[in-house]
C-alpha cells in the first residue's frame, strides 16, 4: 500500500484507572474520509491527542508519511503536515477571524518580519477565499469572542486548513451546528478537502452525517477500534446499532 | 489607529517644546523617557500576558556597563557608550531568555525577580569592584567628539533620547502589528492553538524578551549618563515593580502609553517630594489601585476613549483540547 | 564555626519559615502571590516592638512580651490582612494573574509608607524579651535561648499546628478542599469567600508573628519588609508554592546556606537565598516538594 499516509500501531495509554488507549491501531490511506464513532469516553479524542503529539503513548507507534512521529511535539507534527481542529474550538478569541487565519498563514509561510503588518500579508486574499469556502466571508472582521460556538467550530477548522495540511483531524466538526445546517456545513468542508486533496479523519456523533460523508467508519470502544468498514456495513451492523446508535448518542 | 497617531504626535510635540520653555525640566524629562523605555519593554511582555518583576536587571546592567566604560576612559563617547551598553543588555537578555521563555505567569515573574536580585546583591556586595551601595560615579563623556558643559550636555541628551524613544516606539508599534506581535498576543490567548499552528511559542516569547531587555538596557544606559551616577538600587525589585507600574499607569493599549505613564510617574514623584515626601510610594500605590479598579486601560485608554469589553474568565476559554 | 553557622541557620531558617509558610498557604488557597506579604512581617515587627516598649514603660513585667507578640500578630493579621483581602483582593480573583500581582504590589507600596508614618524612620530596638530569656551554652558556644530555643520551637509549633488544623478540623479540611479543586469544593457547599478571608488572615498573622519574634533580635528600620518578601518568595518557590512541610525544609536549607555564607564567604550571604531559588526554579520549577500533576486531557 503505497498510498498509506498515517498508521497508528498498537497505541497504549492509561492514566489513573482509565485505559484511554488499549491497542488502538488504524491505517489511513490518502484521500480517505474516516469517521470515528463510539460512545463518550471510548477514547476518540485521546486517539487524536496521541496522533498529534499532545499526549505521548506509553507504547505503540504513530507513523505519518513513512516517518515515525510518536515522540514529536504537536508543533513538529503540525509542521510535517497534520492539521487539527478541536472539540472546543481553540482560537485567538481577542483577534478577528481573518487575523486568526493570517497567523496560520504566517506560520505556514514563515513570514515573521517585524515590518510586515499581519493584515497586509501578501497572501491575504487566499485566506478570504478560504473563508468564503467555509461560508464565513462576512465574519472576517469580527472578533472571534463575539461569534457563536457553531461559527467558531468552522473557524477552528478553517485555521487548520489554512496550514494546508496533508491530513486533518476534526473533532466533532458539526457538534455546534444546528441539525438542518449540518449537511450544508459538511458539503462545504468536503469541497474544501477535495480541492486540496486533504485526507480527513473526523469524530462524529450524527449517523446521517457519517453515512453521507465518510468513506470508511471506525467504531471506537474501550480505547480501541472494535469494528471498521464501509458506512453501509457498520451502520447496519446489529451490535453497532445497539451500542452506539441505540445508546442515544 | 489614527487616535494612536494623534496621541503619540501630541505627546511628542509637548515633549519637544517643553524643555525650550523651561530648561530646568530636561533632566527630569530625560529620566522619564528612560523609564518609559523600560516600561515599553514591559508592555511588550504584557502583550503575551507575562509580567517581569526583574527588568531592573537590564536597566542596571546597562547603566553599570556605561559606568565602567566611562570610568575606564574606554569609549568615552555617548555615541559609543549607549549602543555598546544596550547591546550588552541585549546579550544578557538573550542568555537569560534562552531558559526563561520556558516559564509562564508566576514562575516567569519570580525567576526574573530572583535573577535581578542576584545581580542586585552582587552589585551591593562586591564593594571593591562596584563601589557597593554607594555605587559609582559616571564621568561625563563626550558627545559626538565634543566636550560639553553640563547644561548643554543635558539639553542635547534630552533630544537624542527623545529621538531614540520615537524610533523605539515606532518600531514596537510595527512589531506588535506584525505576525510575530500577533503571535505574542496568541501566547496570552491560546498557546495550545499556537503550537498547533506549528509555531514555537518559546521562540516568539524569546524575541519579545530580547526586545524588552534591549529597551530596558537603552533606558539604563542613558539614565547613567544623565544622572552621572549609578547605584545597585537600579536593579532592586521595587524599581522593576515601578516599570510595571508605569506600563499599567500609562496603559498597555498603545506604545505612547508607557511614556505617558512615565511622565505622570515623574509628576507624581515631583509633587509628592514637595507635599508628601514620606508617603509618595503610598500615593503611587493608591493610584495603581484606582487604575486597576476604575480605569483598566490606563491613561492611554482614558485619552483614547477605547474601552475593552469585560473578558470572560480565561479558564473557560482555555478548557483545553480534551474530552 | 560550622556549629555556629548551623545554629544561626536554625534560628534564621525558623524565622523565614514563619513568613514563607504564610505566603505559601495564601498562594495555595487563593492562587495569589502576595507581594505585600513582607509588609505584614514588618508591621508585625513594629507593632510588637511598640507594644513591648509601651509595656516596659508602664513598668509591666518583661515576660508579658511573649503573649504580646502573639496578640500583635493576630491583630495585624485580622486588621491589616483582613482589610486587604475583603476590600481589594476579593475583587480581582477572577481577573488576570498580572492584575492580582499588581494589586498586592500597590498594597505593598501603601503599607511601606504607612509604616514610616506610623512608626517613624528611626531604628526601633526592643531586645528586652531576648535578654530576659538568657543564654545557653552549646559545645562551648554561648547562644541566646530566644534564638536557639524559642524561635525554632514556635516554628515547630506552627508547623505541627498548621498540619493538624488542615487535616483534623473541618475548617482546615475545607481549606484543603478549596486548594485541591475550587469548583468541586464550592459545589460541595464550602463557602469559598470565608475560606479565602480566613486563610489570608492566617497567612498574614504568621508573617506578622515572624516579624514580632524578629523585633527582639534586630533593630527595626524601614525596608525590612521588602527584603523579607523576596526571601520568603525564595523559600516558598524552592519548596513549591503551597507546600507547608516543604517550606520548613526549604527555609532551613536557605537559612543554613545563608549563615554558612556569613561565616565562610561573607560577601555572598545575601546572594545565597536567591541563588538557591534560581537554581531550584531552573531545575524543578514546580518546587522541590511538589510532584507534578498529570496534565488534564
Amino acid at each position: 500500500m503505497t498510498d498509506l499516509i498515517l498508521e497508528a500501531r498498537e497505541l497504549e495509554l492509561r492514566f489513573g484507572g482509565v485505559q484511554a488507549a488499549n491497542g488502538a491501531s488504524l491505517q489511513v490511506r490518502a484521500n480517505e474520509r474516516i469517521a470515528i464513532i463510539g460512545p463518550n469516553g471510548a477514547g476518540k479524542t485521546t486517539f487524536i491527542n496521541l496522533c498529534t503529539g499532545y499526549i505521548k503513548p506509553q507504547s505503540g507507534r504513530v507513523i505519518f508519511a513513512g516517518q515515525d512521529v510518536t515522540a514529536l511535539s504537536p508543533r513538529a507534527i503540525t509542521r510535517l503536515g497534520i492539521g487539527r481542529s478541536f472539540q472546543i474550538p481553540q482560537l485567538f478569541i481577542e483577534n478577528t477571524v481573518i487575523e486568526n487565519l493570517l497567523l496560520a498563514l504566517s506560520a505556514r509561510e514563515g513570514t515573521w518580519s517585524p515590518f510586515l503588518k499581519l493584515t497586509k500579508h501578501p497572501k491575504v486574499d487566499e485566506m478570504w477565499v478560504l473563508l468564503e469556502i467555509v461560508g464565513l466571508k462576512d465574519t472576517g472582521h469580527r472578533i472571534v469572542r463575539e461569534l457563536p460556538e457553531g461559527m467558531r467550530k468552522l473557524i477552528d477548522i478553517a485555521v487548520a486548513l489554512a496550514l494546508e495540511p496533508r491530513l486533518i483531524f476534526m473533532d466533532e466538526p458539526t457538534s455546534g451546528v444546528s441539525s438542518h445546517e449540518k449537511f450544508q456545513v459538511m458539503d462545504t468542508l468536503t469541497r474544501a478537502l477535495d480541492a486540496r486533496a486533504t485526507t480527513a479523519i473526523f469524530v462524529e456523533h450524527d449517523m446521517d452525517v457519517v453515512a453521507r460523508y465518510a468513506s470508511r467508519v471506525a467504531v471506537w470502544s474501550g480505547g480501541r477500534i472494535a469494528l471498521e468498514g464501509s458506512p453501509d456495513e457498520i451502520l447496519n451492523h446489529p451490535e453497532v446499532r445497539e451500542t452506539v446508535i441505540g445508546a442515544g448518542v | 489607529m489614527s487616535r494612536q497617531i494623534v496621541i503619540g504626535a501630541g505627546l511628542l510635540i509637548a515633549l519637544v517644546v517643553f524643555p525650550l520653555l523651561s530648561p530646568w525640566s530636561t533632566v527630569i524629562l530625560t529620566v522619564a523617557l528612560c523609564e518609559g523605555l523600560a516600561a515599553l519593554g514591559i508592555l511588550v511582555l504584557l502583550r503575551a500576558g507575562q509580567v517581569s518583576f526583574g527588568h531592573g536587571l537590564y536597566f542596571a546592567f546597562s547603566a553599570y556597563v556605561v559606568a565602567f566604560m566611562a570610568t575606564a576612559r574606554f569609549g568615552h563617547e555617548v555615541l559609543l557608550l549607549v549602543p555598546i551598553a544596550t547591546a550588552a543588555s541585549g546579550l544578557l537578555a538573550a542568555l537569560i531568555g534562552l531558559f526563561i521563555v520556558r516559564y509562564r505567569a508566576i514562575f516567569f515573574g519570580m525567576l526574573n525577580l530572583a535573577i535581578s536580585m542576584v545581580f542586585f546583591s552582587l552589585l551591593e556586595k562586591l564593594f571593591s569592584i562596584t563601589g557597593g551601595a554607594d555605587g559609582k560615579r559616571v564621568p561625563r563623556p563626550t558627545l559626538a567628539g565634543m566636550t560639553l558643559e553640563r547644561e548643554s550636555f543635558e539639553f542635547w541628551m534630552f533630544y537624542i533620547t527623545l529621538a531614540l524613544c520615537v524610533v523605539a516606539a515606532l518600531f514596537v508599534a510595527r512589531y506588535l502589528l506584525s505576525p510575530g506581535g500577533k503571535a505574542l498576543e496568541a501566547i496570552k490567548s491560546n498557546e495550545t492553538r499556537l503550537e498547533y499552528l506549528g509555531v514555537s511559542s518559546r521562540k516568539v516569547l524569546f524575541g519579545a524578551y530580547l526586545l524588552s531587555g534591549l529597551l530596558a538596557g537603552l533606558g539604563g544606559a542613558i539614565i547613567a549618563l544623565v544622572s552621572g551616577h549609578v547605584t545597585p538600587e537600579l536593579a532592586y525589585w521595587v524599581r522593576s515593580g515601578e516599570f510595571v507600574f508605569i506600563a499599567i499607569l500609562g496603559g498597555a493599549g498603545g506604545v505612547a502609553g508607557p511614556f505617558l505613564g512615565a511622565l505622570m510617574f515623574q509628576i507624581i514623584r515631583g509633587y509628592a517630594a514637595v507635599y508628601a515626601p514620606e508617603t509618595w510610594h503610598a500615593v503611587l500605590g493608591v493610584m495603581l489601585l484606582i487604575i486597576i479598579f476604575f480605569a483598566p486601560t490606563g491613561l492611554y485608554g482614558l485619552i483614547a476613549g477605547k474601552k475593552r469589553a469585560a473578558k470572560p474568565p480565561a479558564a473557560v476559554e482555555r478548557a483545553g483540547a480534551g474530552q | 564555626m560550622i556549629l555556629l553557622a548551623a545554629l544561626d541557620g536554625l534560628a534564621y531558617g525558623s524565622l523565614i519559615f514563619l513568613v514563607a509558610v504564610g505566603l505559601s498557604l495564601i498562594f495555595g488557597v487563593l492562587g495569589v502571590l502576595n507581594i505585600a506579604h513582607g509588609s505584614f512581617y514588618a508591621i508585625g515587627a513594629y507593632v510588637a516592638a511598640s507594644a513591648v516598649l509601651a509595656a516596659a514603660g508602664m513598668g509591666l513585667p518583661t515576660w508579658l512580651a511573649f503573649p504580646l507578640f502573639l496578640i500583635s500578630a493576630i491583630l495585624v493579621g485580622v486588621v491589616v490582612g483582613g482589610t486587604v483581602e475583603a476590600l481589594l483582593l476579593r475583587r480581582v480573583y477572577r481577573k488576570e494573574e498580572v492584575l492580582q500581582l499588581l494589586v498586592t504590589f500597590a498594597v505593598f507600596m501603601i503599607l511601606e509608607d504607612a509604616q514610616k508614618v506610623i512608626f517613624g524612620t528611626q531604628p526601633l530596638f526592643a531586645n528586652a524579651p531576648m535578654n530576659w530569656l538568657g543564654t545557653i551554652e552549646v559545645f562551648g558556644i554561648f547562644y541566646t535561648n530566644y534564638q536557639l530555643v524559642l524561635i525554632p520551637l514556635v516554628a515547630l509549633a506552627v508547623l505541627v499546628g498548621l498540619r493538624t488544623f488542615l487535616r483534623r478540623t473541618s475548617f482546615g479540611r475545607a481549606i484543603v478542599a478549596v486548594t485541591q479543586d475550587r469548583e468541586a469544593a464550592m459545589a460541595m457547599g464550602i463557602d469559598a469567600t470565608r475560606v479565602y478571608l480566613i486563610t489570608f488572615i492566617i497567612g498574614a498573622s504568621l508573617a506578622a508573628l515572624g516579624g514580632a519574634l524578629s523585633s527582639s533580635t534586630t533593630s527595626l528600620t524601614p525596608g525590612i519588609g521588602s527584603g523579607m518578601i523576596v526571601l520568603s518568595f525564595a523559600v516558598a518557590a524552592t519548596a513549591g508554592l503551597g507546600r507547608i512541610e516543604g517550606a520548613a525544609v526549604a527555609a532551613l536549607m536557605i537559612g543554613l546556606g545563608r549563615s554558612a555564607a556569613v561565616y565562610f564567604a561573607p560577601e555572598f550571604d545575601v546572594l545565597i537565598p536567591y541563588l538557591i531559588m534560581v537554581v531550584v526554579l531552573l531545575i524543578k520549577p514546580e518546587g522541590l516538594f511538589t510532584t507534578l500533576q498529570t496534565r488534564k486531557v
